[in-house]
């Protein structure tokens, strides 16, 4: 009979879905890409509003510009933000514990996202003890480099 | 209603680009305003059409789209398909509240797996999706049944891709650019039988911008205003099963926009028409739709020679969507097309005839699903 309940309850289906993508890093990732394999950290400038980008852009997306001068930006720098991270889901590139940090690398003018390391972050009470609104952080560079941004292995503390 | 214009243009060519999803755009949208000689902080407002999470890998347009169409805090919104992002545009012109809007359209087709891989989706998960059908099968049934009911020929839709690649040879923007003959078509790799490969579309890479004007500020942004009389969109059911593939939604989508440009004979009044055709026999069959031809003559108009680059009414002089497949972004590459062939900038893929009047095509979706249409003047 149409009437009669079935006798299972309405199943789930698990889905993934995965699908394989070429994306072309283009010239200007490729360049600061480069750098970091020499331990240079470089951005480029606007001309218009002379603010300059690090990771680096191609072109001021304010001032729709070229951005035609590359510079070299200090390897230190202030902490703008930061937080600690310990859920773990899928898709989820780093381990946690692990601490993203917004700096603003010295001589550049936005927040340069990376992640603060190099003591035990375990305990979240004694990294709030260490890690300061406004403090100094260096990159700490990856003996072996591949031309990503784990290159900078992390950014230790500066004390 | 207020009257509008695309004032400037501009399209990537089919190759393949080096650069990121990001640089490329933004190299495109510049050339509009520089043509234009506007400032990005000029700009109305800007409307981006991707598919963000298959046709370029990405969940959220913010990350690369909206800084390369110097949308970086511009008012702005996005629609996945760029003829209804076009479309949009004007509703915001009319609207009064802005006078100019830049509409850019990305993908990067090079990036992306096959087509198939990113149609498939759109099928629902449970049923159709594991059953194989996406938009070449859905396509390819829909094609046995134009020929059985309508006795096309798989001659006759050959026919098409012969023109369509010939023409793209005089199109420098355009991706496939070969001449071949009606047996090389014929004697292609059978994709989905009756489909063969020549008469699929392929995969590109194209970033097209237009900037539209209001009538005062077009005026002052172009010598060659290409005004916006009309446009028409219509939806039919996801469902194939719940459709009759060969009277969709086209024709009710080409009445709203004939409407509104008061265009009474299209067959007479349409002297180009940029088609959306992703498989060859579909441009004989939305042609029909269009009323370029009675319900039924597609194989007879082909054959006819009038939609011939230097016919009395040709069809697809680009080499329409067979040569050139970027795929959120075919529907300005018409608009662009068309309005080249009405200010008559489109060089070596000029048409004979003088055009006043014509038609760009968009459509996606399993079997011309979705349709929109935009009529366009000089």
């Amino acid at each position: 009979m149409a009437d009669e309940k079935p006798k299972e309850k309405p199943r789930e289906m698990r889905a993934e879905v995965t699908v394989p993508y070429e994306m072309a890093v283009g010239s200007n990732w490729h360049r600061f890409f480069e750098g970091l394999k020499e331990e240079k950290i470089l951005g480029t400038k606007c001309r218009k509003c002379n603010r300059i980008f690090v990771p680096p852009r191609s072109f001021c997306p304010r001032c729709f510009d070229d951005n035609e001068e590359w510079v070299e930006v200090g390897q230190e720098g202030r902490i703008e933000t930061w937080c600690y991270s310990n859920l773990m889901f899928p898709g989820q590139t780093l381990k946690p514990p692990f601490v993203p940090v917004q700096v603003v690398l010295d001589g550049t003018d936005m927040g340069f996202q990376h992640r603060i390391a190099g003591f035990d972050l375990s305990d979240f009470e004694k990294v709030r003890a260490l890690v300061k609104f406004g403090g100094r952080v260096r990159a700490v560079w990856n003996k072996e480099k591949k031309g990503t941004i784990f290159d900078i292995d992390y950014f230790e503390l500066v004390t | 209603m207020r009257k509008m214009a695309i004032a400037q243009f501009a399209q990537s060519a089919g190759v393949e680009s080096k650069e990121n999803l990001m640089d490329f755009t933004y190299r495109i949208s510049k050339e509009v305003l520089d043509k234009a000689g506007l400032k990005r902080s000029e700009v109305g407002c800007v409307v981006i059409a991707s598919s963000d999470i298959f046709h370029s890998g990405l969940s959220c347009a913010n990350a690369i789209d909206w800084d390369g169409a110097g949308a970086f805090m511009v008012e702005g919104t996005r629609a996945e398909d760029s003829m209804f992002a076009f479309i949009y545009a004007c509703m915001r012109i009319m609207s009064g509240h802005f006078d100019t809007v830049l509409v850019t359209s990305i993908v990067k087709g090079s990036e992306n797996p096959e087509n198939d891989t990113l149609t498939g989706f759109f099928a629902d998960p449970f049923y159709m999706r594991p059953l194989g059908i996406n938009e070449t099968t859905a396509a390819a049934m829909q094609m046995r049944e134009y020929m059985q009911r309508c006795n096309i020929t798989e001659e006759q839709c050959a026919k098409v891709v012969v023109k369509n690649l010939g023409n793209a040879l005089f199109n420098p923007y355009a991706h496939v650019r070969k001449r071949v003959t009606v047996d090389d078509v014929l004697n292609s790799d059978v994709v989905s039988d009756p489909l063969k490969a020549l008469e699929c579309a392929p995969k590109s890479e194209g970033v097209a911008s237009i900037l539209l004007a209001a009538e005062d500020k077009a005026k002052k942004l172009t010598d060659k205003p290409v005004w916006v009389k009309g446009f028409g969109t219509s939806m039919d059911h996801f469902n194939l099963g719940d459709r009759d593939l060969l009277n969709g939604q086209l024709k009710i989508a080409a009445g709203r926009a004939y409407k509104m440009a008061g265009i009474r004979n299209p067959k007479k009044e349409i002297d180009v028409a940029e088609i959306c055709e992703p498989y060859a026999f579909q441009e004989l069959l939305w042609c029909e739709k269009l009323g370029l031809c009675g319900d039924g003559e597609g194989g007879k108009l082909i054959d006819s020679g009038v939609t011939q680059m230097h016919g009395a009414s040709p069809v697809n002089p680009s080499g329409g969507v067979l040569a050139m497949n970027p795929y959120v972004s075919r529907g300005l590459y018409r608009l662009i097309e068309s309005a080249m062939q009405i200010s008559g900038s489109a060089g070596g893929h000029q048409v004979d005839k003088k055009v006043k009047t014509a038609l760009a095509h968009g459509t996606h979706g399993f079997a011309g699903q979705c349709h929109s249409l935009v009529i366009l003047e000089g």
